[in-house]
């Protein structure tokens, strides 16, 4: 599935141009207005009464049921988000022209330094209410899944083939109909990829924000988070663990329930000319196909959604015809328009940070900046050099392939904050540098992304260059490098780019440490955003997180989009 | 606005003056159609025919509604078209079948969009399922079907709207020459018993022996700009017979209409910049000297009627013609009334040996394709012997569209490469000179 389907991060626009400037300066306009926001509601919030959360093993069934709803409560919201974003960005070429840079910009803003501020701006909302809370974590959650789906759904409306949306035309289909019937379908399947891409990043998220801090006050929302979070103030290794218990069994049947049934699923709305060979159902969706009693369940639903999306509901319009001298005036109005707005936020940013803010913290933030970004160079290279050769052991041999890709993808999915604790302590005990030893736990998530995409490339090298190899005797480093490795070079950046992705966001809670009262801080722009969220200093998280996106920005224009593009150009027959 | 009613109320559709043309901001407008005019009346089937290029899939799209035409009208039923109309349906060279959706559900789609009650469509479903040998696959995914039978849905899904007008674009272009032999004779037969639910057929072809088998007249078009070349009633009873004289007589002589030479551009005043602007096919190398030599060995030597070639060498008009035409501009070969003669430089390529082969190349490139010598001059000139090619590219698309500029562009690579004119870097998208290039370059700078 993964040979055909991207993440939806490489295949946008390449340059940066001044689009991306405006969307910045829009983005970052709402956080000031954000920010301002909360802090005047901050005051009477001090007094939340704090819900407790109980280290006891018989808690955690319910406290995952809570982290799981939550979960699927964000995914609920991103759908939503999804449909209506992105079929407004494309069918919309106005709308489209800042809604589209908004979203590209949004892909590399790490939200986890938001946390803190999303918090309090929800508890404004509902002062003195867990529901503020709960909230601010599915709004984070929300936040690390939508993006890249949105980005896939209109990536998916833009390029419908030509024939079919000739097809739609000619035959007259409803806006309605086509909608279900051409562009949702032909949507799905890079769709569900990201959807899943959003759910392994997702479950990082909600563990990380059940427990969050600002200043001197702790919102703990009943989770495996905030057990863990728990935990790990108790000093409570053997809790730890439980909590890790529990999810893989949550991850486990995430993985079985959902995920593996919707992927094979999606493969029926591939748009291809020729039946690939086709993988095995799962148990699950062979049990939906082929149990009478289930089937005839799946069938009267499916039935009633193909009665419901194959309605009408309105006729077709004939197209207006308008002079394009109008057309051409109402642009121009639109983009006075959207840069008046756009100056005016940018006046208000300016203000809000000059009111705190000298050189010398930029300064300060770059330099970190610099520091995480070695970090993330090194955890792609190193993740690279381990798993490039057993993802292609594994990948050749398409009995382990079978076997490993699920596991990397399942291992993926784990929340890798959950396993910090057990690095944490032996760091403690050892009295390890944490500048070198918390690097580390960037690798422990983002390292499976590597091994899967790898796998799947050397799954899918084609046989007959295998043969030629083998028959000129081609062995040794120059099979690696005239052979197997150009092969793979497209799947290698792939992963990469969604390594690299994820150790950005990572670093805010990996190079911060904390195992009872012992605090390990490493250098870098992580722990310069998660301290600052820690005393609470808004314009500090503010200026952590903007320098933060624009590394990330920088890395993937100037870096990984090049060498996607590059790779797939050499790739190509 | 709407409601204007054409003087000529008998005809299905009626197009007057119709021209499509692509905005150029910097030179004159890209013409495809130019003064296209085409009257349809009940009962009969006519075949647009044309090479690539010619502007005849154009027309098809602006008759269907999908394209709005930038100059001309065109009147359906008496009434001036907007948009895709009731009554038409379209069949697709790609067959345009939804991936997602069963036989019946493809089959069903039109007339869920116009709202038919469901027991009403199921039943019209399963009459075009059966009419068009469908019946059983039902149920069944397009990729789970042959080529013919997709298209075979495809032409059940136009048929159950009970259109007034089918639209075919090429439709049996993407099938293997039986298929597209059994398809034809099925529609045709359903046709003279009456049972198919239109009242008249309009097909895009590049092939002219289906044209002839299955139209009752057919209207052969010009590239650049398309127009409206020639028009041709077939006057043959179907089931027609290839191999009827007069059906081949017929078919001989639209390859004769095919290769009529377009009146040949005033020569250009002395002084003025070498004309680039010339569209060309990238075909291979192997191809064209597999034509000079299978055309100077027996039993053609040297001298061929084309429909005859096209049947040997198994190239439809549409692959044989532009091979013609290549050798013709190259000056290897002539084209006249449907024949294809060799020069003297053509036999002599043919003889040759690869080395000699490479020099004979070179020449007829610099001697008749201006765009190739202009580079193998620029690239000389320049001191580190590199040239953007994304410039020639602009300056093509002057006087072509994009795509054709690129093919053009595709062509003088392949060739210039091929006759040692020049190398080119993909990744950069440059023109260079290899090193013995180079080398040859230096000692004549010196003399």
């Amino acid at each position: 599935m993964s040979d055909t389907t991207f993440p939806a991060i490489v295949s946008a626009r390449r340059l940066p141009n001044l689009l991306d400037i405006a969307a910045m300066v829009v983005i970052f306009g709402l956080f000031v207005a954000l920010v301002t926001g909360a802090r005047s509601t901050l005051q009477p919030l001090a007094a939340m009464q704090a819900t407790a959360i109980h280290l006891q093993p018989s808690f955690l069934p319910y406290y995952a049921l809570r982290t799981t709803m939550r979960m699927f409560a964000a995914l609920v919201c991103s759908l939503v988000f999804t449909f209506t974003y992105a079929t407004w960005a494309a069918k919309s070429r106005r709308a489209g022209m800042i809604l589209i840079p908004v979203l590209d910009i949004l892909q590399s803003v790490p939200i986890l330094g938001f946390l803190s501020f999303t918090v309090v701006f929800f508890m404004g909302l509902f002062p003195g209410r867990v529901l503020g809370a709960e909230l601010a974590a599915i709004f984070a959650i929300f936040t690390s899944q939508a993006w890249n789906m949105a980005f896939s759904m209109y990536q998916s409306l833009t390029t419908l083939p030509a024939d079919l949306d000739e097809a739609a035309r000619a035959f007259h289909l409803s806006p309605w109909q086509r909608f279900w019937r051409l562009e949702v379908p032909f949507a799905v399947p890079g769709l569900v990829w990201n959807t899943m891409l959003s759910m392994s990043g997702g479950w990082f998220f909600v563990v990380a924000s059940e427990a969050v801090s600002v200043g001197s006050t702790t919102w703990k929302l009943p989770g495996i988070g905030s057990y863990v979070a728990l935990a790990l103030e108790h000093r409570d290794i053997g809790a730890v663990l439980e909590a890790i218990g529990a999810m893989l069994v949550v991850i486990l049947l995430y993985d079985q329930l959902l995920f593996r049934p919707l992927v094979a699923w999606s493969t029926k709305f591939r748009f291809e000319v020729v039946a690939a060979d086709e993988a095995e159902d799962p148990w699950l969706l062979a049990l939906l196909r082929r149990t009478q009693l289930l089937r005839i369940g799946s069938d009267a639903l499916g039935a009633i959604f193909f009665a419901v999306s194959g309605m009408r509901l309105a006729r077709v319009r004939a197209p207006r015809e308008r002079p394009a001298w109008r057309s051409r005036a109402a642009d121009v109005v639109w983009i006075a328009a959207l840069a008046v707005a756009i100056g005016w936020a940018a006046t208000r940013i300016a203000g809000f940070i000059a009111h705190t803010l000298h050189w010398h913290d930029l300064a300060t933030a770059v330099l970190d900046g610099c520091f995480t970004l070695a970090r993330v160079l090194l955890i792609v290279v190193v993740a690279a050099a381990i798993w490039v050769p057993l993802g292609v052991w594994f990948g050749l041999r398409p009995r382990w392939a079978r076997f490993a890709q699920p596991v990397a993808q399942f291992l993926a999915a784990f929340p890798a904050n959950l396993f910090f604790p057990i690095f944490v302590v032996v760091i403690v005990h050892f009295a390890l540098d944490p500048d070198i030893w918390l690097t580390p736990l960037m690798l422990l998530g983002t390292q499976w992304y590597i091994l899967f995409n790898v796998i799947a490339g050397a799954a899918a090298f084609p046989g007959d260059l295998k043969e030629v190899a083998s028959n000129f005797r081609v062995g040794g480093f120059l099979w690696w490098r005239r052979v197997m490795l150009p092969g793979i070079l497209p799947y290698l950046v792939t992963g990469a780019i969604t390594a690299s992705g994820n150790a950005w966001n990572t670093a805010i809670v990996a190079e911060v440490a904390s195992w009872g009262k012992t605090n390990l801080v490493a250098h870098g722009l992580g722990a310069y955003i998660a301290e600052a969220s820690k005393a609470g200093d808004t314009p500090r998280i503010l200026l952590g997180v903007a320098v933060m996106s624009g590394f990330v920005l920088a890395f993937n224009r100037l870096l990984w989009r090049p060498l996607y593009a590059f790779s797939t150009r050499r790739m190509a027959l | 606005m709407d409601r204007i009613v054409a003087p000529t109320a008998d005809a299905l559709l009626d197009v007057r003056g119709v021209r499509q043309a692509y905005h150029k901001d910097s030179t004159a407008d890209l013409v495809v159609l130019d003064n296209v005019e085409l009257r349809l009346v009940p009962g009969e089937i006519v075949g647009l025919l044309g090479r690539s290029g010619s502007g005849k899939s154009t027309l098809l799209r602006i008759v269907s509604g999908l394209l709005t035409p930038t100059g001309g009208e065109v009147y359906w039923r008496g009434t001036r078209l907007r948009g895709p109309a009731e009554g038409v349906a379209m069949v697709f060279q790609s067959f345009a079948l939804f991936p997602w959706l069963t036989v019946q559900e493809n089959v069903e789609l039109g007339l869920e969009a116009l709202g038919v009650p469901r027991a009403e469509r199921e039943q019209r479903a399963e009459e075009a399922i059966d009419l068009i040998g469908l019946g059983g696959y039902d149920s069944a995914y397009p990729k789970e079907l042959s080529g013919g039978m997709r298209q075979r849905v495809g032409l059940a899904r136009a048929l159950v709207v009970h259109p007034d007008l089918l639209l075919m674009d090429e439709p049996f272009s993407a099938l293997d020459v039986l298929t597209a032999e059994t398809l034809r004779t099925d529609l045709i037969d359903l046709w003279m018993e009456h049972r198919l639910p239109v009242k008249s057929v309009l097909m895009v072809t590049h092939n002219i022996e289906e044209a002839v088998l299955m139209c009752d007249r057919i209207l052969v078009f010009s590239s650049n700009p398309g127009r409206v070349a020639n028009e041709m009633r077939v006057p043959f009873a179907h089931p027609r017979n290839r191999l009827d004289p007069a059906f081949r007589q017929m078919v001989d002589d639209i390859y004769a209409v095919m290769t009529r030479r377009a009146p040949a551009p005033a020569p250009r005043p002395v002084g003025a910049p070498p004309q680039i602007g010339l569209a060309l096919h990238p075909l291979s190398i192997n191809l064209l000297a597999g034509m000079l030599e299978a055309l100077a060995g027996p039993p053609y030597n040297g001298r061929a009627d084309l429909p005859a070639l096209a049947g040997a060498l198994q190239l439809e008009a549409d692959e044989l013609l532009p091979l013609g035409e290549a050798l013709a501009l190259l000056g290897f070969a002539v084209l006249e009334e449907g024949d294809i003669r060799l020069t003297d430089s053509g036999r002599q390529f043919a003889v040759e040996d690869t080395e000699a082969r490479k020099t004979l190349f070179a020449q007829a490139l610099r001697a008749h394709v201006p765009l190739a010598s202009l580079i193998h001059d620029e690239v000389r000139e320049r001191r580190n012997h590199r040239v953007s090619a994304a410039r020639f590219r602009d300056d093509l698309e002057e006087h072509m569209s994009p795509d054709y500029a690129d093919e053009t562009l595709k062509a003088v690579i392949g060739w210039g490469r091929y006759a040692d004119l020049f190398a080119y870097d993909e990744e950069a998208d440059q023109f260079f000179l290899e090193e013995d290039q180079q080398e040859e370059l230096s000692p004549a700078r010196a003399g």
